[in-house]
């Protein structure tokens, strides 16, 4: 822990990297974008890897851990707009295996998920678990759900899912413990390593559901 | 370009095709991957001439059989093997040439885990975001070896070999990896924190390119809640629930929600990779 301004720990993890945790999943989204607008401005020192957490951001490849860490005790991390930045829009049908299991949870109909989840609008808080499988923050406390106690063997491609705080999208078939209420009917768009952008959804991106014909 | 091409004969147990990996997409949940032992890699290609980053094949253990169409110059190196061409020994750790036709063999290792077969102008599948290495975590890149796989092989490049007497270091008999404490450490107790540096462990045959697992003393926890998922750095030791630290290695998770309780330097890793199962283990603090 060294001098940061009070919301923000710093956490040395080895000779090479910083762990800098924030109070809460927003200043943590404020925080990475900021760490992203200074390196778009050739205002951040060099940094390999730039790897968001739920509350944290792992900064990898550092040359001077402490000359960033003095640095990073003096910045001004503003909360950032909810409007700013592009919308992905996923083409979702909510055709889940667990879709009443949900309803019941939120105590509405089984009829009434689809317009109540694809109302939000939702962020990319951070990835992993596999290549493009990205954990969207957005669904208020009330509608978080638990994960199934057993996992199922196999959650199939284009899987729209809920954990938690966080909703997904299955970018390949993978064996997986969310609630299934839905399916993207084409998923390919969400891996794809020939492309630039190999991942569909990148930390900060915000994303809506868009309902479908089943 | 392709010079040549190899015919694989022999998988092996477990022969993936390692570079330097992929790294620069950690965010959205690519491993970095590449070569474990990437020092005996290095040193593989340059006594070919090649960029020391050239693809290389990896095996585990049992090595791997290969027959090239056209005549080709090797380098076997890492894990100590016998090595032989067409049934005839040959040098391991310095270049040899294979007749076209001819089954180069890497044998079972001697001691150590992984050798790596180098060939000059390394081997140029088709690369994944900048990286010809085998991801065993998310399968990015080219699948391990299967019997009858046909590899291509590049070009020899223009960089003078290095002089053949460049010295390997051999597999470790024990294994010391120096730890930096943190950045969980404080989710664990003073005992264990004690324990971790002190207590003697063992390499687990449970190991992989993604961890190396240990058996030895549990590490109790302080705290107990769930950790929020976070990034984390090869070398990662990560203490999962049933206690026992796994180092993490180059095919780990990008992001975790055990705690990590120390980092280990990625210059120490290449003696993990090599470390046989029951291979004595101490971490010891380095700061």
């Amino acid at each position: 822990m060294t001098a940061a301004p009070p919301s923000m720990a710093v956490r040395p993890a080895g000779r090479h990297a910083l762990l800098v945790e924030l109070p809460d999943a927003e200043r943590t989204g404020a925080f990475h974008a900021e760490l992203l607008r200074r390196r778009a401005a050739g205002t951040l020192p060099p940094v390999a890897e730039i790897v968001p957490g739920a509350r944290t951001v792992l900064l990898d490849g550092v040359g001077d851990p402490e000359l960033l860490t003095r640095q990073l005790a003096t910045w001004d991390v503003p909360l950032h707009a909810p409007g700013e930045g592009a919308v992905v829009e996923i083409p979702v049908v909510y055709d889940g295996p667990d879709l009443a299991g949900v309803a019941a949870l939120w105590g509405i109909g089984e009829d009434e998920v689809a317009a109540r989840h694809s109302s939000y609008t939702y962020r990319v808080a951070f990835c992993g678990f596999a290549p493009g499988f990205g954990y969207l923050t957005g669904l208020p406390d009330a509608l978080h759900v638990p994960r199934h106690a057993t996992p199922r063997t196999r959650v199939p491609a284009g899987a729209l899912a809920l954990a938690g705080p966080y909703t997904a999208v299955y970018p390949r078939a993978t064996p997986g413990g969310w609630q299934l209420i839905g399916t993207m009917p084409d998923p390919a768009p969400l891996w794809d390593p020939s492309r630039d952008a190999a991942a569909l959804l990148t930390p900060g991106t915000r994303v809506r559901f868009v309902r479908g014909d089943a | 370009m392709t010079a040549a091409k190899f015919t694989v004969v022999r998988a092996g147990a477990l022969t993936t095709i390692q570079d330097a990996g992929r790294t620069g997409h950690a965010h959205l949940g690519v491993p970095r991957s590449g070569a474990l032992d990437a020092p005996a890699m290095r040193l593989a290609n340059r006594l070919l001439g090649n960029p020391g980053d050239a693809a290389v094949l990896e095996t585990t253990l049992t090595g791997c059989a290969l027959r090239p169409d056209r005549a080709v110059t090797v380098v076997v190196g890492g894990a100590p093997c016998p090595v032989t061409v067409d049934g005839t020994p040959v040098p391991w750790g310095a270049p040899v040439r294979v007749p076209a036709g001819a089954v180069l063999d890497v044998g079972t290792a001697a001691s150590g885990v992984r050798s790596y077969v180098a060939v000059a102008g390394g081997i140029t599948v088709e690369p994944v975001l900048g990286s010809r290495s085998t991801d065993l975590l998310s399968g990015l890149g080219p699948a391990p070896l299967g019997n009858g796989d046909v590899l291509p092989v590049g070009s020899p490049g223009p960089c003078p070999p290095l002089p053949p007497a460049a010295p390997w270091p051999a597999p470790p008999a024990a294994l010391t990896l120096p730890v930096r404490l943190g950045p969980r450490a404080d989710w664990f107790t003073a005992g264990a924190l004690r324990t971790f540096t002190a207590a003697a462990y063992r390499v687990s045959a449970h190991s992989n390119r993604i961890g190396l697992r240990t058996e030895g003393p549990a590490l109790e926890r302080e705290l107990t809640g769930e950790l929020a998922s976070e990034g984390m750095v090869l070398g990662a030791v990560q203490v999962p629930p049933d206690g026992r630290p796994v180092v993490f290695l180059h095919d780990h998770p990008t992001t975790g929600g055990y705690p990590v309780i120390g980092v280990v330097p990625e210059t120490a890793l290449a003696a993990a990779a090599q470390a046989t199962p029951g291979t004595l283990l101490r971490f010891v603090s380095a700061g």
